[in-house]
């Protein structure tokens, strides 16, 4: 637990340090007609060092707790979450969103689902297949496409 | 205005045709409501090249029930997933989702959808009589006023307390942060974008609700083991009679929130201020606070009823001065221009048929909605049946698709599996997630507000005491801020007295 | 079919079929059109690409749709950059306002007109200096002297900072010795309403933005920005500029599409000969004649030259008013 909260802070300051860099640029200064860009993000970034700083302090003046922020029976279901997710979004790059939806929960439902291969195949193609017929028809709001929908004339 | 008006509006808004637009309407709007990412304001947008064939009030009468539609629909989410699908139900995730979790998703939409019914009506009838008269207390919003009205959201809902203090101004401040990033409209200046194209549009708070409530809750609920919580127990339309029979219990919170929305809505400032604002009234004034966050029924209807209430006001500035009281309204004044008409004041007297045919669509097109949601409640709730391996790739799918569609920019995807581990962290770590939020929806707004407000007056910050309606509401805002710290005097004051009151010999 | 193999086959196909009949047309969409809007949803731009979308629709003018989409994002940049990034492609155009030529300006984005591909000039926005109608000023005479009496003392709202209505603010301010306290706000029906209630003395709204308020008899127009009167029988009235103020300060804002850069040259012949068709339905003529706007479809060699006359001035204009990027 303690190494997250420390590990967290840690970017929390960096963000803080990315965010005074940039407000110095901007200037920090109070104009003839009010604050200037980097008025209210200089205080931001000031206010979140000193707050981290807080923060910081309180760890430091307690006692380990020795909970750990996750245990690993927690984080696998937790990256059995993630990485499919991240994946997604991948070849949703790469694919377009229809194609790549349909692989993922086509993939997921067998693979943690193990439901039968006719509910994965209607699922994994009918969702993808609605979803493209509501956006790019429907509604006409282009989603991310590949090479499959461009073949297709899309 | 006199009863012939809103009866030849009625005559309009019930003929056979608009009654079928308002239906669709209802339908289209409950779909992108539920659908994060695509708001009322994108839903209208889309359809709006599609109304250019039908008569003018027919194509209004479909774009506000999509609205309304929205306005429904985004409660669903928010409810069963802890996503909320529009950012004025973000509130409502505070209580419905642990609803959801203990089994009571129907009473939770049920409720939610019955008070948004309730607010809608009261804003309705306001604008039924009030229109014109309310029209003017519009304009009198400037800058300073749409400043004092953020500082109060904000002060109202921070001041609520709870949780590590330190840990909560962290949330608050990156709210802030996140929320500057992008152009500086006040300087044309871009900030934090390093020359990052990507950077240029922001974080939208859309993007981060989704990744920080949705995908982070989703993280976090897995940890104990691959499945969803929260099977409903009553399946069938009885739970909305049940949740009927409590609901009258909370007439003092519906109330308080029909005004607090009718308020906030009818002028800048808009549903999502008014959401949380209500909500943190409902805590402040119950008699067990500790309840709210638990899956306390009151803390759905305070913001669904004030969220639907400011909706519906949204529409009254757009009609009697064609001042757009929303992103969705400002959509559908270009509507009205494409249509040939020209919005603005003078609207209420060359088109009113127009006019009134809009407003009586807006008793109608609620009730439809009403009716229709209420009767999917079911349904909805039986979503969460679906088993897990299917469902969490839909949702996580859904979820990709509304981040996306939000600016069409692939990045903001990216920006939401960021938003839901740092959800899933802060979550774990006690940092609280909803300051955050409000920070970085507010923060833009109130930045602008702030600095418009001091170009007005050369940089002094005596501009929020001078003006009357400022200084109200600042002073407001900085009584709850205190309230923390006031709290405890005043009990024990009230103690005292009582102390006092009791001993004072009777027969006095 | 590897899908590039068939649009090779295609590409190889149609000019054989167009040499093969003349009755054929040459080139059509293929898919859906997508209209990119560097501003937020609402805004002038984009009301004018969402009817481009109707009307096309309604009148049947495009074999496939039209779609619209928002990229607003540091002050458009987003979205000129995104179509900056789509080299070759047949089925998207950007539809512009004056953010085409102030945002590279003064934020250093780097992006140029010059990246894109120029289509059609649909419209041009005319400029409307307005008061609010309870003050005393009736004439444009009458505030000049007010605000020369009270110099840094009256406010003038406008749309966003370094755009257009700066632009205005700091040319009126030069070239009559005025000072302002410029307000910047985010959209235009925004900037008018703050000028009904009095938030601010007064605006340079675009008409369409203030009609309205006008008819209602809450603003007041006091000169139009330009070389010559409004056309249009109630605007008609309205004095220039120069006739009442005697200086020659004229600004149109451009309402125009560019395609992406080496936009096919056969498409960009169908989206002028479609924007023409556009341009000349009921509706178009109606929207324009309701928004005062100037008619000015042009495309070819009279878009480009007017786009770069354009250029030239933005820049004269923002360094005059020190708005270039440092």
């Amino acid at each position: 637990m303690r190494a997250a909260d420390l590990a967290t802070v840690a970017v929390l300051m960096l963000v803080g340090g990315v965010v005074l860099f940039d407000a110095v640029r901007l200037g920090i200064g109070w104009g003839t007609d009010g604050p200037q860009s980097g008025f209210f993000p200089f205080w931001l970034g000031t206010t979140l060092l000193l707050a981290c700083a807080v923060v910081l302090g309180q760890i430091a003046g307690r006692k380990p707790r020795g909970v750990p922020f996750v245990t690993r029976e927690q984080l696998g279901p937790v990256l059995k979450v993630l990485w499919p997710a991240t994946a997604l979004v991948v070849l949703t790059q790469v694919l377009g969103i229809y194609v790549a939806s349909a692989l993922y929960i086509g993939f997921y439902m067998r693979w943690v689902g193990a439901h039968s291969w006719r509910s994965i195949v209607v699922l994994s193609i009918g969702i993808p297949l609605v979803t493209f017929l509501v956006f790019e028809h429907w509604f006409l709001v282009p989603l991310p496409k590949g090479p499959l929908e461009q073949w297709l004339g899309y | 205005m006199g009863f012939e008006d809103l009866f030849l509006g009625f005559q309009h808004a019930l003929s056979a045709q608009n009654l079928f637009f308002a239906f669709v309407g209802v339908i289209l709007g409950t779909i992108i409501g539920v659908l994060p990412g695509l708001g009322g304001a994108n839903g209208v947008a889309i359809l709006l090249p599609l109304t250019l064939r039908m008569p003018p009030t027919s194509a209004i009468i479909l774009l506000t029930s999509l609205y309304w539609g929205a306005l429904f629909g985004g409660a669903i989410t928010s409810i069963l997933f802890n996503i909320p699908g529009e950012p004025w139900s973000v509130a409502t995730t505070f209580d419905g989702y642990p609803m959801a979790r203990q089994g009571k998703g129907g009473q939770a939409l049920t409720a939610a959808f019955t008070s948004s019914f309730v607010g809608a009506f009261f804003s309705t009838l306001l604008i039924t009589f009030f229109a014109p008269l309310l029209a003017d207390v519009a304009l009198r919003f400037g800058p300073p006023e749409i400043f004092a009205i953020q500082f109060l959201t904000f002060s109202a809902f921070v001041g609520l307390g709870g949780g590590n203090p330190v840990k909560t101004l962290v949330s608050i401040v990156l709210g802030f942060i996140l929320a500057a990033v992008g152009l500086d409209i006040v300087t044309g200046q871009l900030r934090m974008t390093f020359g990052v194209t990507d950077l240029m549009q922001g974080f939208d708070f859309i993007v981060a609700v989704i990744g920080l409530f949705g995908i982070g809750e989703i993280l976090l609920s897995v940890e104990e083991g691959l499945s969803f919580k929260g099977v409903a127990t009553g399946m069938n339309l009885r739970v909305v009679l049940e949740t009927w029979k409590v609901l009258p219990r909370y007439w003092r919170t519906f109330a308080r929130s029909c005004f607090i929305g009718f308020w906030m809505g009818f002028k800048p400032g808009g549903a999502t201020p008014a959401s949380f604002m209500s909500y943190s009234f409902a805590k402040r004034f119950s008699k067990n606070p500790a309840r709210f966050g638990q899956g306390e029924l009151e803390g759905v209807v305070a913001p669904e009823t004030a969220a639907h209430a400011a909706g519906v006001a949204a529409m009254l500035p757009m009609i009697t001065l064609g001042i757009p009281g929303s992103p969705t309204a400002a959509v559908m004044l270009g509507g009205l221009v494409m249509w040939g008409l020209q919005p603005g004041p003078m609207l209420f007297r060359e088109k009113a048929d127009f006019v009134w045919g809009l407003i009586a669509s807006m008793y109608t097109g609620n009730i439809i909605g009403v009716v229709m949601v209420l009767a999917f409640v079911p349904l909805f709730a039986a979503i969460l049946r679906v088993p897990f391996a299917i469902l969490t790739p839909v949702i996580v799918t859904v979820c990709a698709i509304g981040a996306y569609a939000v600016h069409n920019a692939m990045i903001d995807v990216w920006y939401m599996l960021a938003f839901g581990v740092v959800g899933y962290v802060f979550k774990k770590l006690d940092y609280p997630l909803a300051p955050l939020v409000l920070a970085l929806v507010l923060g833009d707004h109130a930045e602008n507000a702030l600095r418009q407000s001091l170009i007005m007056s050369q940089g002094s910050l005596a501009i929020f005491m001078t003006r009357p309606i400022t200084a109200v509401i600042m002073a407001a805002a900085i009584v709850f801020f205190a309230m923390p710290a006031i709290a405890p005097w005043l009990r024990l004051l009230r103690r005292r007295r009582a102390r006092a009151v009791a001993a004072t010999p009777p027969g006095d | 079919m590897r899908p590039l193999s068939r649009a090779y086959a295609v590409s190889l196909l149609v000019p054989i079929l167009l040499a093969a009949g003349p009755a054929l047309a040459a080139w059509e969409p293929t898919k859906a059109i997508e209209i990119v809007v560097p501003a937020g949803t609402g805004g002038g731009a984009d009301q004018m690409a969402r009817l481009i979308a109707g009307i096309a629709d309604e009148s049947k003018l495009s074999p496939r749709p039209v779609i619209v989409v928002n990229k607003s994002g540091g002050a458009g940049a987003e979205g000129f950059l995104y179509v900056k990034g789509k080299k070759g492609d047949a089925h998207t155009l950007v539809i512009t306002l004056s953010n085409l030529f102030t945002t590279p300006l003064h934020t250093g984005v780097p992006f140029n007109w010059k990246d894109l591909t120029p289509v059609a000039r649909m419209a041009l926005d005319e400029f409307i200096l307005w008061v609010n109608a309870e003050t005393p000023y009736k004439t444009a005479k009458e505030y000049v002297a007010a605000v020369k009496a009270k110099p840094g003392g009256m406010k003038m709202g406008g749309t966003g900072s370094a755009q257009e209505d700066q632009i205005l603010t700091i040319q009126l301010e030069q070239a009559l010795g005025l000072k302002f306290i410029y307000v910047p706000f985010k959209g235009g029906g925004e900037v008018c309403v703050n000028l009904v209630g009095t938030h601010v003395d007064s605006t340079v709204n675009n008409p369409i933005e203030c009609v309205s308020h006008w008819k209602a008899g809450r603003v007041r127009p006091l000169a139009v920005f330009d070389t010559e009167r409004l056309s249009a029988p109630e605007w008609k009235d309205i004095p220039t500029v120069k006739e009442a103020l005697g200086a020659d300060l004229h600004y149109l804002m451009l309402r125009g599409l560019f395609g992406p850069p080496a936009m096919p040259k056969d498409a960009v012949d169908w989206y002028v000969d479609f924007l023409r068709k556009v341009s000349e339905t009921a509706r178009w003529k109606k929207y324009v004649d309701e928004g005062a706007l100037k008619p000015a479809f042009a495309s070819g060699a009279e878009y480009v030259k007017w786009v770069e006359e354009n250029e030239k001035l933005h820049r004269d204009l923002m360094s005059r008013g020190g708005l270039l990027k440092k």
